[in-house]
């Protein structure tokens, strides 16, 4: 019922909005003192509010950047946790200046929805997990044929899983749910046989059963995932910020540039320091953006580099304990490469 | 009379058009409909300039479109091949089992309580009353939970399956019952029972209009029982016993064979069923209280025998009553199994909103729905006022 409350008042918002919105997003949102920013409901290292009802996480994160970008401040951000169901509808609506929800990049997101994406921050693959506890002598995802699997509604997971089985001439038996809560819920209760979602996932949902150490991840990583941040088409000076403060934190990452020595980086003369901490004398690349010059000191002085968000919230310093693997620099062999800032 | 007489006459052609009472009344119903008209216009216009200025796609061209997701529970043939118009028709159907058998169990239900509310046993009238007050307090979405999360989920696993009579089983998984087979010659049987049930009606009509004639009773519903049960049972012995049955057998994961009832269509069918039940029981207690005693007595008084008094008397009188709020229950039922979501049952509000969610065509979705629930609801109301129409009071 929510849902249709959520999505009338989205198409209400479309209908009713004369012009707004799609002008000038970083106006509006420097107009409210805050970005809006729509997260998962709770996915632990991606955005998930914490034991003093923070909110954490990778995702999180960006927007924290986001926020420290324009006005120096990682508070200056508010959340809105949405359903996968309700993401798209909230962006579009302009309920959210920006959508950081672990949400994969595809082509009919990018076109038909009305969307764009801002970057990769993470490269992920679907998986599955199951209980080898209670499901003895099944180590690979194409033993699964007639299992009862727990997705989430609306997700790229339920389609990828549809394909997945369907390429495998296998059967099994969707349950599907709106919100990952219930997701969990369902498969802890033993409802179903099989969880899948992405990987990164479902280590993070592992953390959360009632006995972690009963379930193994499958294997098998049967899609492409790029996760990242998104914004809706039609403001290219909001799209082109989301764009380079991603960027920014790679570029951060692959100079050293991090939380410890930014105030001392300031103080480099190596051009390609200078021309991204805005140091550079006649240096307008901040303004140009719609920024301050100093932007992405701001961003490193606040949120760290992207390297630093990844080890905080996913990586070794976390729980979740996710190795950078692909999420490596394009130095280290990963894909993660920074456009040029010049 | 005289007066005004006069002024209507001589004083009428010389009132201003403004102050014409008709003239009025024209002119504000127009402007009323223009600005109506005009806002409508502007919203739609609006609407369809904004989703083309953000570059979302627009129009119901999405509905043939591969849906590429599964649905587990499907009355129809459906696979990730088919349409998203297909989906949303699963989803349709879904509501519509849903909705179909949790009014006639929450009918029953409700029946059966609301007379138990009448009861002069105290230990039935309060155990009815303790059922009604609960159910009726409680927001139905949280009965459904209870149901799901509450009674289904902690049965055992498939493998642990609680076995019952008949080669069934439940388990967290759902209720498994053996699936019937027909074999060769089955249709005879079937066209017994059809035979039997006109033969029914017939012998109603008969039985009718002898005792108009003479006043002479016939047992026109044991001789109905008899036939729909035994003329079936004859064609079924005669054709050799035409039915084998498939019984579920446990394999790696699940159960398999047989029929399934998952428990997101039990939770939700027995939560709305019972929810809606309460609602009714209240219904059904106000519309007997609300026959007056004296028709009961003045019945007693020509010769009926109790139960006669009761079918002949005071349920025609009570339906009348009873018919007007029960409509509106069904459409609440009805509505409310939209709460489906939240479980995971594949109705029309969770198809549709996956389908929304992949194609990001929510004007357009949330038309569906509402146009959806709105005819289903009309539907209901106007089959319950037909019969509303049927039941009610004959004047002479």
């Amino acid at each position: 019922m929510k849902t249709i409350y959520k999505a009338l008042l989205g198409s209400a918002v479309v209908a009713w909005m004369a012009a707004p919105a799609a002008a000038a997003t970083l106006d509006d949102v420097k107009a409210k003192g805050h970005v809006q920013c729509g997260v998962s409901t709770g996915l632990a290292g991606f955005s998930a509010p914490n034991d003093k009802g923070d909110w954490t996480g990778l995702d999180v994160d960006f927007c924290r950047a986001v926020a420290s970008a324009i006005f120096d401040d990682p508070n200056a951000v508010q959340f809105t946790p949405l359903s996968a169901k309700e993401r798209f509808t909230a962006l579009q609506s302009g309920e959210v200046d920006i959508l950081s929800r672990n949400t994969t990049w595809t082509i009919s997101r990018d076109t038909a929805l009305g969307l764009n994406f801002a970057g990769v921050t993470y490269y992920d693959g679907q998986g599955f997990m199951i209980n080898s506890k209670k499901l003895q002598g099944i180590n690979s995802a194409l033993q699964l044929s007639g299992a009862a699997v727990c997705v989430q509604a609306g997700t790229t997971t339920e389609l990828n899983l549809a394909d997945y089985f369907k390429a495998n001439n296998m059967e099994y038996n969707p349950v599907v749910f709106e919100k990952l809560e219930e997701v969990n819920t369902a498969y802890d209760s033993g409802r179903c046989d099989v969880y899948t979602t992405d990987q990164s996932g479902l280590y993070a949902i592992r953390l959360t059963l009632s006995s972690p150490d009963d379930h193994i991840v499958l294997p098998e990583i049967i899609s492409k995932e790029p996760l990242g941040p998104v914004v809706r088409h039609g403001d290219d000076q909001w799209f082109d910020i989301a764009k380079w403060v991603y960027y920014a934190l790679l570029n951060a990452e692959e100079l050293g540039i991090n939380q410890g020595n930014v105030e001392e980086s300031l103080k480099s003369d190596k051009p390609e320091v200078r021309r991204l901490l805005g140091t550079e004398e006649g240096g307008k690349l901040g303004t140009d953006l719609g920024l301050t010059n100093d932007w992405v000191v701001r961003v490193i002085k606040h949120v760290g580099n992207y390297g630093e968000i990844f080890e905080r919230n996913v990586g070794a310093e976390s729980p979740l304990k996710i190795s950078r693997g692909i999420n490596a620099l394009w130095t280290k062999g990963g894909l993660q490469y920074g456009m040029p800032i010049r | 009379m005289a007066t005004r007489q006069t002024i209507a006459e001589g004083a009428a052609p010389r009132v201003p058009l403004f102050y014409d009472p008709r003239v009025r009344g024209i002119a504000y119903q127009l402007l009323v409909f223009i600005g109506l008209f005009a806002f409508v216009y502007w919203i739609i216009g609006n609407t369809a300039a904004n989703l083309q200025r953000a570059n979302i796609a627009s129009g119901f061209g999405f509905l043939e479109g591969r849906a590429g997701f599964d649905i587990g529970d499907s009355l129809i043939e459906y696979s990730s091949d088919s349409t998203y118009g297909r989906a949303l028709v699963v989803g349709f159907l879904n509501t519509l089992r849903v909705a179909f058998f949790g009014i006639i169990t929450a009918t029953i239900v409700g029946f059966l309580v609301g007379i138990g509310r009448l009861s002069k046993n105290w230990l039935i009238n309060r155990i009815c009353l303790v059922y009604v007050e609960v159910f009726r307090n409680i927001p139905p979405l949280l009965v459904i939970f209870f149901w799901y999360f509450g009674v289904l989920s902690v049965l055992p696993l498939p493998r642990d399956s609680i076995g019952l009579p008949f080669g069934s089983y439940l388990n967290s998984r759902g209720f498994y019952f053996p699936k019937f087979l027909w074999g060769d010659g089955s249709w005879l049987v079937l066209l017994a029972l059809g035979l039997a049930l006109v033969f029914s009606w017939f012998v109603r009509r008969w039985a009718y209009k002898r005792q108009m004639a003479t006043g002479e009773p016939f047992p026109v519903l044991w001789t109905s029982v008899a036939l729909i049960i035994g003329l079936p049972l004859l064609a079924f012995v005669v054709t050799g016993f035409p039915l084998n049955f498939e019984f579920p057998a446990l394999s790696t994961f699940n159960l398999r064979g047989g029929v399934q009832i998952r428990p997101e269509f039990l939770s939700l069918y027995l939560a709305l069923s019972f929810y809606t039940a309460a609602f009714i029981a209240e219904i059904v207690r106000a519309g007997v209280l609300g026959v007056s005693r004296g028709q009961t007595e003045a019945a007693h008084a020509l010769g009926l025998r109790n139960g006669q008094s009761l079918r002949l008397v005071v349920i025609p009188q009570a339906l009348r009553i009873i018919i007007p709020p029960l409509t509106s229950q069904y459409l609440n039922l009805t509505k409310n199994s939209s709460l489906a979501v939240a479980i995971g049952y594949p109705d029309l509000v969770a198809t549709g909103g996956t389908t929304l969610n992949q194609t990001g065509q929510a004007i357009e979705i949330v038309a569906i729905w509402l146009i959806v629930y709105l005819g289903l609801s009309l539907a209901t109301a106007g089959l319950m006022n037909w019969y509303n129409a049927r039941m009610a009071l004959v004047e002479r």
